[in-house]
């Protein structure tokens, strides 16, 4: 079979001060009709690029293929080299016979216009469709891809949508002009997992729909492993291994493939463990890790009671409070010494505000929050600053919690200072111990963010919360960001230092895998309220809640014989628990299945 | 709806309180019939012309009654406009009501204004998008010189400037003065300077933020034409910005004519202002400050109705 598409020897260059930066490198690629072709790699391997200078997009990014040949065979059979190709020629292919759907829905649609514009938009330029006939069309692609009534989103902004609707309509107007090649570059990692399930799906059923091949762009091999027929694996910009995805999944040849393969969180590693478990990093020297398992305190360090976090929302006429969204319902639980307490949900699941709420950055509306003993809600501010000496946050954006004009140094001696611990020569002393404790190099100190890679950067921002020696710290999605194999890395080190230090976490995810192996105990988070909670074991091998067991199963096992296509569903129409001001939902009732596991009982809801 | 029951409210307060600071700056700065009939007048003509326009009566009895008329838009009458000499006698008869005088000149202000606006928007839109979709080109070195010049350089001295070489050295255009579509060019070129300036830069500005925007990259996977991706997807995003800088300098615009009309000896608000304000005219000073104060307030209700226009998530009225 004639490939639809063949890269050779595709070279990208990036001009910058001080010498050309070479993102792309001796890539021979092919795309056979209807295929699914995964490149796989973490950031900077040159994966994206690839399927930028393929679309001839680069050279609005200042990028410029270099050298190597892209051939495209269009729909009339002619074999087109897209680098001779002139722009208005090559804008008939774009969006027409190459569809694109980009990582972050949102903001791949223009917030200015409607869906219905937007969609019609491209049919109205590659096909010359009237108003009306493009208004229909949109309307059979939206009921295509499956959104839920679609008459009234064509009128709706995407504002008005949510992160998998907004994706759907991506896809939708991707496929408008029945392109012979979807280019899907990371289309779920800004989704959550139930969502990114069923975007797969779409994408897979749409395929085998339209025989359209499919070039998936992604970091995740467990995505890989359910969606491809070939894989193509890149590093630093050079292509280290393609073949199917058997062969890739089960004998992977490079070393850097296994590396990659090995670094990924399987769910179920963990059965019949009781202590959270090192990540496995091969290749990688692991003398100074701890080996031996680590066991939960006694001691309750952190007890929260019934609490309650709403937000208003305004309206009328004096901006009156006319109804409020439930963000935290009722939520109780405790961590223990040396524990970590993992709390998982979606977004918009209220995980987020309860750590929030625990260093007041959100004032809880009722509850108590104990810590040491000590109720922290009716604290005042002055004293506040006092107890969360011992309370800190590490935050999921390394690049935004960190103050870029702050070089690494004063950076992490801020606390210290704040809190008048250390001056002079001593603090230095301390900052350079602290990097040594997140291994990272001591000539970092002068450094600045603009100059780490995210995974430095999160190991400064975890220095950072460890200045003042804290007992607990709230880590809000501190490794969603990071490429798998620094996760694990920071994974290592956040459990090493709970060991060293005696730390206990509020380790707040969304990602199971990784909450299988570091976690103690779990708490599933469902529109505001604990739904269930128990001991690791409890959760992953005995979940008991629907919703537990739907978050399970939505997690991409790396099976290449489980594959995505029976999984689609439609999109659901998410209801953010908005009430009318003045309701009671009344208070979260639980029973306890199993010593310690405590499942909500549904009635509530 | 709330919404704007709300900012017309406002609007309306921040309108009392500048009609109140000008009556009372109007007292602050001395009596004002001296002020008036100057330091030679005989005591008996003061004490006519205090009698007459109730500059005897307790300040806070002035004050609502000037309120009081204010509202139903009496402003009073002139002390001198109407009339070359002050008559000694009936001073209660004198003037002509000051709304009148002050309607009589807004067209004048209104049409300068408009010319200049109407150069500046287009100019400095165009200027800023031909800039921010070429960055770091030759063209863009050129728009940010340009922009630079216009919002830096002193408007008299650019009027001055343009008047010895339109109209004295060359002879094209007249030096001042108001008739024909020639009289209007170098005011208006002297007005639209800063604006140009401005719009410019923030066009540029905002036109490049929006161009780095993933939709941007969406739009050209689509296969739409680089003209469509910067005037329709990118412009339309970049307007809230562009339109809050038009408003202020529409605001800007009101005050600026004051001293451009003075040089070029336009006939609008701005040179009445300049006079009333050389004569100690109180009622007149107070009237046109009142109505450049209100035609400032309703350019910024204006632009506030603009932004829910062009951007959906301001007219829905839930962020994000």
């Amino acid at each position: 079979m004639t490939p639809l598409v063949s890269i050779d020897g595709l070279r990208v260059e990036f001009p910058a001060v001080g010498g050309t930066v070479v993102a792309v490198r001796h890539v021979d690629l092919e795309i056979r009709p209807g295929e699914v072709l995964c490149i796989v790699g973490e950031s900077g391997s040159g994966k994206s690029v690839t399927s930028l200078a393929l679309m001839q997009l680069t050279r609005f990014s200042g990028g410029q293929v270099a050298g190597g040949n892209l051939t495209f065979v269009c729909r009339d059979g002619e074999g087109l080299d897209l680098r001779a190709v002139d722009e208005s020629r090559m804008r008939q292919i774009r969006g027409n016979e190459i569809g694109m759907v980009f990582q972050e829905p949102m903001a791949a649609l223009n917030p200015a216009y409607t869906i219905g514009w937007q969609l019609a938009e491209g049919l109205m330029t590659h096909r010359g469709l009237s108003k009306r006939e493009a208004r229909e069309r949109s309307l059979e692609l939206l009921n295509r891809v499956r959104i839920p009534d679609p008459e009234r989103r064509l009128k709706q902004y995407p504002h008005e949508l949510s992160g998998g609707m907004c994706q759907r309509v991506v896809i939708a107007m991707a496929l408008a002009c029945e392109p012979r090649l979807l280019i899907a570059d990371e289309p779920t990692t800004a989704l959550d997992v139930t969502v990114q399930a069923e975007i797969l799906a779409l994408i897979d059923r749409l395929r085998r729909e339209t025989g359209a091949a499919v070039l998936l762009i992604t970091h995740d091999m467990a995505v890989v492993a359910q969606m491809a027929d070939r894989v193509a694996v890149m590093h630093g910009g050079e292509l280290v291994e393609t073949g199917s995805v058997r062969q890739i999944i089960l004998q992977p040849r490079h070393a850097y493939t296994r590396a990659l393969l090995a670094a990924v969180p399987k769910i179920g590693e963990m059965a019949r463990r009781s202590a959270p478990a090192r990540m496995k990093i091969p290749g990688a020297e692991d003398r100074d890790g701890i080996d031996t398992p680590l066991h939960a305190g006694e001691q309750r360090i952190l007890e929260v009671e019934n609490l309650t976090k709403r937000f208003p929302v305004r309206g009328g006429l004096f901006g009156r409070t006319i109804a409020n969204v439930h963000a935290v319902e009722d939520v109780t639980f405790h961590v223990q010494e040396t524990e970590t307490l993992a709390m998982v949900g979606e977004s918009g699941s209220g995980k987020s505000t309860v750590g929030r709420c625990l260093l007041r950055l959100d004032d809880p509306d009722a509850g108590e929050i104990r810590f040491r003993g000590q109720d922290l809600v009716p604290l005042s501010r002055p004293a506040m600053r006092d107890r969360f000496r011992d309370l800190q946050m590490i935050f999921q954006d390394p690049y935004g919690s960190l103050n870029p004009q702050m070089c690494v140094l004063d950076q992490i001696a801020e606390p210290i200072r704040n809190y008048g611990l250390e001056r002079g020569s001593a603090l230095e002393d301390r900052v350079a111990d602290l990097l040594d404790r997140v291994r990272m190099p001591r000539q970092f100190l002068r450094r600045y963010p603009s100059e780490l890679s995210g995974g430095q950067r999160q190991r400064v921002a975890i220095a950072r919360a460890l200045a003042v020696n804290p007992g607990f710290i709230v880590a809000d999605e501190a490794v969603s960001s990071l490429d798998v194999s620094i996760q694990a890395q920071v994974l290592n080190l956040m459990m090493d230092l709970q060991a060293d230090l005696g730390l206990s976490y509020l380790f707040i995810s969304h990602d199971m895998a990784v909450v299988e192996r570091v976690a103690h105990r779990v708490a599933v988070m469902f529109r505001g309220r604990i739904v269930e909670i128990g001991r690791r074991s409890d959760i992953f091998e005995d979940p008991r809640h629907s919703y537990t067991r739907t978050l399970l199963a939505a997690v991409p096992t790396m099976d290449p014989a489980d594959r995505i296509s029976h999984r689609e569903t439609d999109a659901r129409v998410l209801h953010t628990p908005i009430h009318p001001s003045g309701y009671d939902p009344g208070p979260s009732r639980y029973e306890e299945v199993s010593p310690g596991h405590f499942l909500l009982q549904d009635s509530v809801q | 709806m709330a919404y704007f029951v709300k900012r017309i409210v406002n609007s309306i307060l921040l309108l009392l309180l500048t009609v109140s600071f000008v009556f009372l700056a109007g007292r602050l700065i001395g009596d004002p019939a001296l002020n008036m009939l100057g330091p030679g007048a005989s005591d008996l003509a003061l004490e006519k012309l205090r009698q007459a326009a109730g500059l005897n009566d307790p300040l806070w009895q002035q004050y609502f009654r000037y309120i009081g008329n204010l509202l139903q838009g009496d402003f009073g009458v002139s002390y001198r406009f109407g009339f070359s000499v002050l008559p000694s006698e009936d001073l209660a008869a004198i003037g002509q009501p000051v709304v009148a005088i002050v309607l009589e000149r807004l067209p004048a202000t209104f049409l300068l204004a408009a010319v200049a606006l109407g150069l500046a928007v287009p100019l400095g839109v165009l200027m800023g998008v031909a800039a921010a979709a070429n960055p770091r080109s030759a063209i863009d070195r050129l728009v940010s010189a340009i922009a630079l010049a216009g919002v830096s350089i002193v408007q008299f001295w650019l009027g001055l400037m343009l008047i010895v070489l339109f109209a004295v050295q060359l002879g094209w255009l007249p030096t001042g003065g108001y008739g024909d579509a020639r009289h209007v060019i170098l005011p208006a070129l002297t007005l639209a300077a800063r604006p140009i300036g401005r719009i410019a830069q923030i066009t540029r500005s905002a036109m490049l933020d929006e161009l780095s925007k993933p939709y941007v990259v969406t739009g050209r996977a689509k296969g739409l034409s680089e003209g469509r991706i910067v005037f329709l997807h990118a412009l339309r995003n970049a307007a809230v910005p562009i339109i809050t800088m038009i408003g202020d300098e529409l605001s800007a615009l009101l005050t600026g004519a004051i001293l451009v009309e003075k040089i070029f000896a336009w006939p609008g608000i701005g040179l009445l202002i300049i006079d009333s304000l050389s004569r100690s005219d109180l009622p007149l000073i107070q009237a046109s400050i009142a109505v450049v104060a209100a035609l400032v307030v309703l350019v910024n209700l204006l632009v506030d109705l603009a932004y829910r226009v062009v951007n959906p998530r301001i007219r829905l009225g839930q962020g994000g």
